[in-house]
């Protein structure tokens, strides 16, 4: 059962101060275990699971932002991995410029994929990518001026439901398609690796790794907090009743185009961020991110952590994100029969997934202990 | 007597229409057509200031259609529509109609089923309805006593704050209602208000739209002949798209045309 | 007909060669040419040439190829090849089987000079020229017009009488206008330009530019008149040919988009019906399609020897696997997602994985080859720039009758006019007692049953693996999206016509961007005319 105390947290604050407490406890017993105990330890921390941890926080912030849009706008996005990925790639151009004449050309101004393709100089739009302030800039504006472009064209002509999904999936096809292609300039197939350092700090070393780690946490503690703000706001109503009834919204004088336009775009951001973040901990970024499976399988965490709860979409991600770890190492054929046979069964058997799921036993739970305890009362009653 | 301070972008809330020859509502020769089929046909209809009137017709008559042209949902072939003289309500969407003082109810009930009652009122109460207004919103005491009103009026204070979707057929039909009463609109379109509901229900829905006459303008559409008898002080009778009679209920039920067409076949029927 | 050829033939070879005897055996000329010399081989070669046998056009190409050779031990003429293993596998001539290997040691040439072979290609020019099969007189003036001299010229005109076909003489009169722009005078060049400015062949067109451009070197003022005339006939008849060129060019990729909508046509069609017709969205369509292929790959490898049937027992199959699979589905997990679309496709999604792996468990994630029946290779040679290959004319011809075919279906069968019923109005449907379950279901497998004949015609176009219905299902639903939901000429609309764009774009962009265009043009189509090109109008679409 779940203390006492926390059900108490719940009532007052939502599950706010729970997940905050809980990735700031997480962070620090994982950067202590790391950095304070040696190897052979048993509590020490290996890198290597620090980083994956690392990871898992990422996709917990993209499946916010996925959960966000569909779980309270009822826009069922299937090209979110488009919005990671051009984090992502903003992120890799920086770090592409950190390498300096490092590569395996030395080429001072351009990275080796260019210098291999005989480029003379860098594209105009690599221009600044060295600069850590216009890449934060990037990740945050990449991502939303397409998700403003794309989604004030669809919303403002009304395309909503399946039509959206498809064409979602069809703009990160498309991207997919144009990254693959050296002259877009970004590395083509392989993409933006050989990563060495950020702000001049190695990416190799433990302490860069942790402090990584840490930013992410801290990355995912804002964006919780921040969709939380959102929801729980007037306007977070008008979402949810335009996800309810979107003609009825427009019909008491709201815009609905408008509100969806911005909360895409929010969304958008925050999931560039992930992709942001997820780059220099994973080492490179290839246009294999923008495939429309990737798409898919945010929106299977969010399913099954629960849409429409915060809380929920970031469970959903750890979960199935650990789960594929398991799986691929143990028995790498049967993870998308799993995966396959997830989608299947959470759609007939569990449509509030996890964070549906637990409640509602809970509460049956309490209804339960309820009865009993009120039909004790009665025959109490009956006997006095 | 309404509110309507808003941003200055927000123009439409500042809109008040020009009732000096009392019309409110002005329909001129509108023609709608879906697929070859005259949904209307040169259909001319003026609503007065502070109007109670009803709209009859037979099914396919053009009474939904009529209402999609006015709020913006459906674009007329050709036709002008007009909110007091100079309002041309084809220039704007449904959004900007809303705001600017046109309310609908639908035929079916549609309430925000996953907010509860309170909530639902929340959102429909006039005021800005931009984004970052919304987002840092806080409602004011001056609000909540509106929404406590609007909510004896209905009669919804128990089911406060139970979520709308759990409500009965005949409390969502009151929702609606009372979402209409806290935009606080100058034309209320309200379309079928008393399907479902029960004899003692439908008696009460018929004493707040009278009361709401005068204040507002109200145009009604409905099927059940007792209760537009029972409200009615002007009918107007659709038929096949444009408007065959129109007349006090008396005058109506002596016309031969609308008893041959409407009335009788009603009336068999029934 | 055949018997007129045979008599031409005959007495042709009898005005050829002086010492012809038709008498005289095949068998027992071949058995000569271990006992000549270079000096003396000539006459028998031509003998040989002047036999009615099957034979002859072979062993005289061996000879030129030197691989004729004669057993050391009994004087037996073979043909050899080379062996992996560097052995020598024999063929004897006469009988046609074959021998053991041997080593060269064992065997002698029969030897050749530069001039014998040189008579040689001449006499077998002649014999190709004098073939009963017109394609083989047509590939010879062919090749005598890519490189004519004056002995393949003399060899043209001494022809040129007797020929028959309208198309060789038309060739080989173009051959000879060839001839005479290579080696004519100025006069002479210039009214071979003339008769040449119709032709399509490329070399026609390779010689001529060569001329203009030798002209084009000199000043105007150091040509002679006839020099400007000869100029003057040049450009024009390169632009007329280049004119003619380009309208066959446009002719070639509008047939190519054609081909290329025809594929889209058939992939999308089955999701009109589930998607446009019933209103399901099913993600496992193109794992539909790719059940097809593989389903056409197993036909294959269950009838090795039937390879050129296989396909009319895998188009029914096919049907059959991908529709049963269909009717699985939509019993199994889609009827229980009735009403809520988003829900249909995640779930429908996590199908088509399941299926993929499924797939890569029982055939390996590798791609597998399925093979194309005889009749479907080759092409059909329109003219010297023009061809279309059969296999694209098939699949045109193909997915058009699958069309109509849908759409006689849906229009005049019983089980049409239900399921347009359920489509427009379930309840009322119910009402008047159609089974809606059942007609949904039999809907569904339809959609997929077509899916998987999709996936046959795939199959013959690109290799079949796990991920080739993947490829599609984008796609599919941008055509039935473009072309109007629920509107089954609006797909046949929108595929020919993507088809065709994309088709005529690559040449200016390169395919991956074609592809990247098409996908952006059509999301912001879709944006500006949401229900597509033929919009369903009415209070019953909204």
């Amino acid at each position: 059962m779940i203390p006492q105390s926390i059900q108490d947290l719940f009532k007052k604050f939502g599950s706010l101060p729970v997940v905050v407490g809980c990735l700031f406890i997480t962070t620090l017993y994982v950067s202590v275990c790391n950095l304070a105990f040696s190897e052979g330890s048993a509590l020490h921390v290996s890198t290597y699971t620090v980083t994956l941890f690392g990871k898992y926080l990422c996709y917990a912030l993209l499946a916010l932002a996925v959960d966000l849009v569909w779980g309270y706008c009822g826009i069922l996005s299937l090209g979110h991995g488009a919005f990671f990925a051009l984090g992502g790639y903003a992120m890799g151009m920086y770090l592409m410029r950190q390498i300096g004449d490092r590569g395996v050309y030395g080429n001072p101004e351009l990275p080796d994929f260019m210098v291999f393709l005989n480029w003379e100089s860098l594209p105009w739009y690599w221009a600044g990518s060295d600069s850590f302030i216009w890449m934060i800039f990037m990740v945050l504006a990449g991502p939303g001026l397409l998700a403003y472009i794309f989604g004030s064209m669809a919303f403002r002509s009304r395309v909503s439901g399946v039509y959206l999904s498809i064409m979602t999936q069809a703009m990160t096809y498309a991207l997919m398609l144009a990254f693959f292609r050296n002259e877009m300039g970004f590395g083509g197939n392989n993409g933006l690796t050989d990563f060495k350092d950020i702000l001049g700090f190695s990416l190799q070393s433990d302490t860069t790794r942790i402090v990584l780690f840490a930013l992410t946490a801290l990355f995912l503690a804002l964006g919780f907090a921040l969709c939380h703000f959102i929801v729980n706001s007037k306007m977070g109503r008008v979402v949810t009743a335009i996800r309810d009834s979107e003609s009825r919204v427009r019909f008491i004088g709201y815009k609905p185009e408008h509100y969806k336009v911005w909360i895409f775009v929010v969304s958008a951001m925050l999931a560039g961020i992930a992709g942001a973040m997820y780059v220099p901990q994973v080492g490179i970024i290839n246009p294999g991110e923008f495939s429309p499976l990737n798409s898919i399988e945010m929106v299977i965490w969010v399913a099954i952590g629960g849409r429409g709860s915060l809380y929920g979409a970031i469970i959903g991600a750890l979960v199935v994100s650990y789960a594929k770890t398991r799986f691929t190492a143990i028995m790498p054929e049967a993870w998308l029969y799993a995966l396959g046979g997830l989608f299947v069964l959470v759609t007939l058997l569990l449509p509030k997934g996890i964070a549906g799921f637990v409640p509602s036993v809970l509460d049956k739970f309490k209804q339960a202990k309820k009865d009993k305890s009120i039909a004790e009362k009665r025959a109490a009653e009956v006997k006095s | 007597m309404i509110n309507k301070a808003g941003s200055p972008l927000l123009e439409e809330e500042n809109i008040q229409p020009d009732t000096r020859h009392g019309v409110i509502l002005y329909v001129e020769d509108v023609s709608v057509s879906f697929d070859g089929f005259k949904a209307l046909n040169d259909l001319s209809l003026y609503i007065n200031d502070g109007e109670l009137r009803c709209l009859i017709g037979a099914n396919g008559a053009g009474k939904t259609t009529l209402m999609d042209v006015i709020t913006g949902k459906t674009r007329p072939d050709v036709g002008k529509v007009s909110f007091g003289q100079q309002v041309n309500l084809l220039d704007m969407d449904e959004a900007q109609i809303a705001r600017a003082g046109i309310g609908r109810k639908f035929q079916k009930p549609t309430v925000f089923e996953m907010l509860t009652v309170f909530e639902n009122l929340e959102l429909s109460l006039a005021g800005d309805k931009g984004i970052w207004t919304n987002l840092f919103h806080k409602l004011s005491g001056e609000q909540k006593d509106e929404i406590d009103k609007i909510l004896q009026t209905i009669g919804l204070q128990k089911e406060r704050f139970m979520l709308a979707g759990a409500l009965s057929h005949g409390q969502k039909q009151w929702l609606e209602i009372g979402m209409l009463l806290a935009a606080k609109p100058r034309l209320l379109l309200v379309d079928e208000p008393v399907a479902g509901m029960t004899a003692q229900e439908t008696e009460r829905t018929a004493e707040l739209l009278t009361s709401l006459a005068g204040e507002h303008s109200v145009v009604v559409v409905e099927h059940d002949m007792a209760f537009v008898r029972s409200i009615a002080r002007k009918v107007t009778v659709l038929h096949q798209g444009s408007v065959l009679a129109e007349g006090s209920m008396s005058e109506i039920q002596t016309n031969p045309e609308v008893v041959r067409v409407y009335l009788g076949e009603d009336q068999g029927a029934a | 007909m055949l018997r007129t050829f045979c008599l031409i033939f005959t007495m042709l070879i009898s005005a050829l060669s002086a010492t012809a005897s038709a008498a005289e055996d095949f068998d027992a000329l071949i058995n000569q040419l271990p006992h000549k010399n270079l000096r003396n081989i000539t006459p028998l070669l031509e003998k040989i040439a002047a036999q009615d046998d099957e034979r002859v056009r072979f062993v005289l190409t061996e000879i030129v190829n030197g691989d004729l050779y004669y057993l050391k031990s009994n004087k037996q003429v073979v043909s050899i090849r080379k062996t992996p293993d560097g052995d020598y596998q024999l063929t004897a001539i006469i009988g046609e089987q074959a021998l053991e290997n041997q080593s060269k040691s064992a065997m002698k040439k029969i030897r050749t000079s530069n001039r014998i072979r040189s008579d040689i290609r001449g006499l077998l020019a002649q014999l190709d020229l004098t073939h009963k099969k017109e394609a083989v007189r047509l590939a010879a003036v062919k090749q005598i017009l890519d490189d004519p001299n004056s002995e393949s010229i003399a060899l043209i005109k001494k022809h040129l009488k007797t020929e028959k076909s309208e198309d060789v003489v038309q060739l080989m009169e173009t051959a000879m206008a060839v001839n005479q722009f290579k080696t004519g005078s100025v006069q002479e060049k210039t009214s071979a330009t003339k008769a040449l400015k119709n032709s399509l062949e490329p070399s026609v067109r390779n010689a001529m530019v060569q001329e203009l451009n030798r002209l084009s070197e000199y000043k105007n003022s150091e040509l002679s008149e006839d020099d400007k005339a000869l100029k003057a006939a040049l450009t024009k008849a390169i632009d007329s040919i280049k004119q003619k060129r380009s309208i066959y060019e446009f002719i070639e990729n509008l047939f190519f988009g054609l081909s290329l909508g025809s594929v889209l046509l058939l992939a999308a069609i089955g999701l009109a019906i589930t998607f446009g017709v019933m209103g399901v969205i099913n993600m496992a369509h193109g794992e539909m399609i790719m059940l097809g292929a593989y389903t056409t790959y197993v036909v294959q490898q269950l009838f090795p020897q039937w390879i050129d049937y296989s396909l009319f027992i895998a188009i029914p199959a096919a049907f059959i696997v991908s529709g049963s699979v269909g009717i699985l589905i939509e019993r199994g997990v889609i009827r229980f997602l009735k009403g809520r679309p988003l829900e249909t496709l995640l779930a429908t999604f996590g199908i088509s994985l399941i299926l993929q792996q499924l797939v890569r468990t029982i055939f390996s994630p590798l791609n597998r080859t399925v093979a194309a029946p005889e009749w479907m290779s080759g092409s059909w040679q329109i003219n010297p720039i023009f061809s279309i290959t059969y296999n694209r004319l098939y699949i045109v011809i193909f997915a058009l009758a699958v069309f109509f075919a849908l759409l006689a279906f849906m229009k005049r069968s019983s089980l049409g006019l239900h399921v347009r019923a359920v489509a427009q109005n379930r309840e009322m449907a119910r009402a008047l007692s159609v089974r809606s379950d059942r007609v949904d279901a039999i809907t569904f497998g339809l959609g997929s049953g077509i899916a998987g004949i999709a996936g046959v015609v795939l199959s013959q176009l690109t290799n079949v693996g796990p991920n080739l219905g993947q490829s599609y299902i984008i796609d599919s639903f941008l055509v039935v999206v473009f072309g109007g939901v629920g509107n089954l000429w609006g797909t046949l609309v929108a595929a020919m016509s993507l088809g065709s764009f994309n088709k005529f774009l690559e040449p200016l962009t390169g395919s991956v961007l074609a592809n990247i265009i098409v996908l952006v043009g059509l999301v912001l189509f879709i944006q500006k005319r949401p229900k597509g090109l033929f919009p369903q109008k009415g209070r019953a679409a909204e």
